[in-house]
């Protein structure tokens, strides 16, 4: 187990090291001359040379990119170029907001997914599965940004029981949890009704269904435990799809995360934000699909960590 | 206002006498207002920073003038310089001397006076290079900005405190535009002590002598600004308070406004729902319109065949239809004939401009050997409306015979391909236009327009250089002289007629400012489309709901 923990962590430390150099390779290679968006319209080629001398981005990619890793292997980000503060601080006045958002995603998804999944798994065959399965797939494909403004026009501007955008209270957090959970929801309910329906075909089952059992009680105390603990252990690796998410869902939420920061960020070319918000979100994947692989053994001691 | 003037030209008429030029302040504030109430504004973007130095975003520029003041500025609603930190200037006969007294008794947010030290520090700052100021070039003109910009001095040598309430301005040429880069916000007066308290983050820290004091800046949500109750222009700011609320998109800010949520949607009325708005009597009335010191326009590559040759850019002004382009942008705009905008100063109102006319424009291809036309690109950034008037302008051209091919792409690329020499034969501006940094007609040529900004990475996308112009235009500059004001348009006026017989442009529209409002707000209209506070004059609005 130790073993294991340490040669994923090595692992780890080098993909994130991976993810650093071919993001500030791919920012350095960009048409868009950073120096330009900081000095503006009116700067004269000196001003511009003089900042571009300032940021060391005179200097060749290898001595730029071992310096911002000698900075980063201190915990230092860098300061944003357009908003002069400290990256780090940047993103951590954010944060809170996207993993608020991030649970409210998770908790939407479980509960849609779960359910349609249950429902789908005990009505196996039916109209009602074929309609929930269909559903599931048109949440699975729809763009996030589609589903983000329907979402907005029917509940917030029509019916007006949301706001129409913010961050504050609960009810600002609906709308954009339910829109980053409807994707992942599709997927957990197909997940669910197969694992379900696995499930129920087991012996146990047939033993409590035999024993006359309460159709529920079956249901709910012995086939749900054994039938979600699967399920659950893909939450992990959610976190990778939700990162990519909030960039489109904050955005059109007016939700102030990370997301709308690197939004923000990509506009200007404000590579340290870009670089940083890059790296939290690699991190936050990285540590997720670690938990993921770790939590597995607890919950199907089947697997084995080697 | 009228009164003011007067004062101001028979001060002037003095001091001519005396043989230098003399202007003493004489405020006024509206009568009507009321004292009190807050204000909700909202935007889209992040504020990047308030420190004057560096600030220079949509958002932050009409902040900053309320969180801090220069030796000059604007009569609220107009672009009228008037004294402002200082009491009075003069300029010495050569016109390369000002000298301004400053104010008694103005103090910054943490209670110290402002003196003339602080001028010259704040002055010594901006150009220093480690400031990373993006206005720096603008001090240009001041003795000794050389050594401070190549990092050879920490001082500006032109700059000298005689007293604490006088500050003596050298410079190495003579410099008609000298006053406003002195209201401009890269100028605004900073405290040394706080600024070396908070260093890099005194952007988010700002300590000046403004009408408002930072209350609370919460990152990606809100800034509130509070009444500053020692604000030296007495009767000044109406307002008690101001929630700029951030991260909403402008179509949420348009609902909010609707249901009395807010007072001003900062981003403007989104383009999507402009007619609907327009259509209602109810929302029409609390629209306010007003000009903008912006030009849209179409850049031709003068150095790339075929528009090396003028004829085939006369062809390009006279192909295309402008009013169809403005029917695109719902009428938000009137067509231009010229680089300069109708409220600008030196705007030449009689001329004609290129007539839209599709027979001349393909007779004079026709004369430029290109009778069949010919294939090219046209870039255009992608954000709405701009690829649309780019298709209209591509229509316009596929008329006469020109095969543009459409390059839609990020703003930052556009920006990249127009000052790369060989990197884009036509841009349409839309998105990046210019829109000018203070009220001058100068301000529209040399980075745009001369030599200077015909540099790799420069903003002279045309890579137009004449040099003839280049120095008719140093000659306009050097007439300092308020009093000569006219002559120096009649100057400037002749520069852009001339510029416009070579063509490097095709002039498109010039964009008009709609600001919306709640009912509740008050003020003169002009408060509302200030040419220099966008989008309205934090300082000299009120809410009429108070008391």
């Amino acid at each position: 187990m130790i073993t294991y923990l340490g040669r994923r962590l090595i692992q780890s430390l080098l993909i994130l090291l991976g993810v650093s150099l071919i993001t500030f390779a791919l920012l350095y290679l960009l048409p868009a001359d950073p120096v330009r968006q900081i000095a503006g319209r009116s700067a004269t080629p000196q001003t511009v040379e003089n900042i571009r001398q300032q940021l060391g981005l005179d200097q060749p990619f290898i001595v730029q990119y071992w310096r911002y890793l000698t900075k980063l292997v201190s915990g230092d980000l860098g300061r944003s170029y357009i908003q002069r503060s400290e990256v780090t601080e940047l993103i951590v006045s954010r944060l809170p907001a996207s993993l608020l958002l991030m649970v409210g995603a998770i908790l939407c998804e479980l509960l849609l997914g779960l359910s349609m999944g249950l429902i789908a798994a005990v009505k196996r065959g039916t109209a009602t599965d074929q309609t929930l399965m269909v559903a599931s797939f048109v949440g699975v494909s729809a763009p996030q940004f589609v589903v983000g403004l329907l979402l907005l026009y029917v509940f917030a501007v029509r019916l007006s029981w949301f706001p129409i955008g913010g961050y504050g209270t609960w009810r600002h957090l609906v709308l954009p949890s339910l829109t980053m959970g409807i994707l992942g929801a599709g997927w957990y309910a197909r997940m669910m009704r197969s694992s379900m329906i696995d499930v129920l075909r087991q012996d146990y089952v047939r033993t409590a269904r035999a024993k006359g059992l309460a159709r529920r009680a079956i249901l709910f105390r012995h086939a749900l435990p054994n039938a979600i603990l699967p399920v659950i252990a893909m939450i992990g690796i959610d976190i990778g799809i939700f990162m990519g998410g909030i960039v489109v869902v904050e955005s059109v939420f007016g939700w102030p995360g990370i997301g709308q920061l690197a939004w923000q960020a990509i506009q200007r070319v404000d590579i340290p934000i870009i670089m940083g918000v890059t790296l939290v979100s690699a991190f936050a994947i990285v540590l997720g699909n670690l938990l993921a692989d770790v939590i597995a053994p607890f919950i199907d001691p089947r697997i084995k960590l080697r | 206002m009228k009164k003011f003037l007067a004062s101001t030209v028979a001060a002037s008429a003095l001091a001519l006498m005396l043989g230098m030029t003399s202007v003493r302040a004489e405020d006024t504030v509206d009568p009507n207002a009321k004292q009190g109430g807050a204000i909700t504004i909202t935007y889209k973007d992040d504020v990047a920073t308030l420190d004057p130095a560096i600030g220079y975003d949509w958002q932050n520029w009409s902040m900053i003038k309320s969180l801090f003041d220069g030796l000059m500025d604007y009569e609220p609603g107009t672009t009228n310089l008037k004294p402002d930190l200082a009491e009075s200037y003069e300029i010495a006969p050569d016109g390369k001397t000002f000298t301004f007294k400053l104010r008694h008794g103005v103090k910054f947010h943490n209670g110290r006076e402002m003196t003339a030290d602080d001028v010259k520090y704040s002055l010594d700052r901006v150009t220093n290079p480690k400031t990373q100021s993006p206005g720096a070039g603008f001090f240009g003109s001041i003795k000794g900005y050389d050594d401070v910009a190549a990092g050879k001095a920490e001082s500006l040598s032109g700059v000298t405190v005689v007293d604490p309430y006088t500050v003596k301005l050298e410079l190495t040429r003579p410099d008609a535009t000298f006053l406003h880069v002195m209201a401009i916000n890269f100028s605004h007066i900073v405290p040394k002590e706080e600024v070396e308290k908070y260093g890099a983050d005194f952007g988010k820290h700002p300590v000046g002598t403004g009408a408002f004091k930072l209350a609370e800046w919460t990152l990606g949500q809100r800034i509130v600004f509070e009444r500053n109750a020692d604000y030296w222009h007495k009767g000044l700011p109406h307002l008690d308070k101001i929630t700029f609320e951030i991260g909403q998109e402008p179509i949420v800010a348009l609902l909010r406004l609707q249901k009395g949520e807010i007072d001003v949607p900062g981003d403007g009325i989104p383009p999507a729902k402009f007619q609907e708005v327009m259509a209602d009597p109810e929302q029409k009335a609390r629209v306010v319109e007003g000009g903008q010191l912006h030009t849209g326009y179409v850049t031709m590559n003068t150095t790339m065949a075929p528009f090396d040759n003028v004829k085939v850019r006369q062809a390009v002004n006279m192909a295309i239809n402008k009013a169809r382009i403005i029917q695109i942008i719902n009428g938000r705009a009137v067509p231009a004939n010229q680089p300069l905008p109708p409220s600008m100063p030196g705007y030449d109102k009689e001329y004609k401009g290129y007539p839209y006319d599709v027979a001349k424009a393909k007779a004079l291809l026709a004369e430029a050997g290109h009778p069949d036309g010919f294939d090219t690109q046209l870039f255009a950034m992608n954000t709405d409306p701009n690829p649309r008037i780019a298709q209209a302008i591509q229509q316009d051209l596929a008329a006469i015979g020109i095969k543009a091919s459409i390059q839609s792409l990020a703003q930052a690329n556009v920006i990249a391909a127009g000052g790369d020499k060989a990197g884009a034969p036509m841009i349409w501006s839309g998105g990046m236009a210019w829109i000018a940094d203070f009220p001058d007609p100068s301000n529209f040529y040399g980075p745009i327009l001369g030599c200077a900004g015909a540099v790799p990475g420069g903003w002279n996308w045309s890579w137009y250089c004449n040099k003839d112009l280049d120095a008719k235009a140093a000659e306009a500059d050097s007439v300092v002289d308020p009093a000569k004001a006219g002559e120096r348009d009649k100057m400037w006026s002749a520069i852009y007629d001339k510029v416009m017989e070579d063509a490097p442009w095709a002039p498109v529209f010039n964009e008009q400012r709609f600001t919306m409002k709640s009912a509740r707000m008050g003020g003169a209209d002009n408060l509302y489309v200030d040419p220099v506070h966008i989008p309205i004059n934090y300082d000299n609005v009120y809410v009429k709901d108070v008391q």
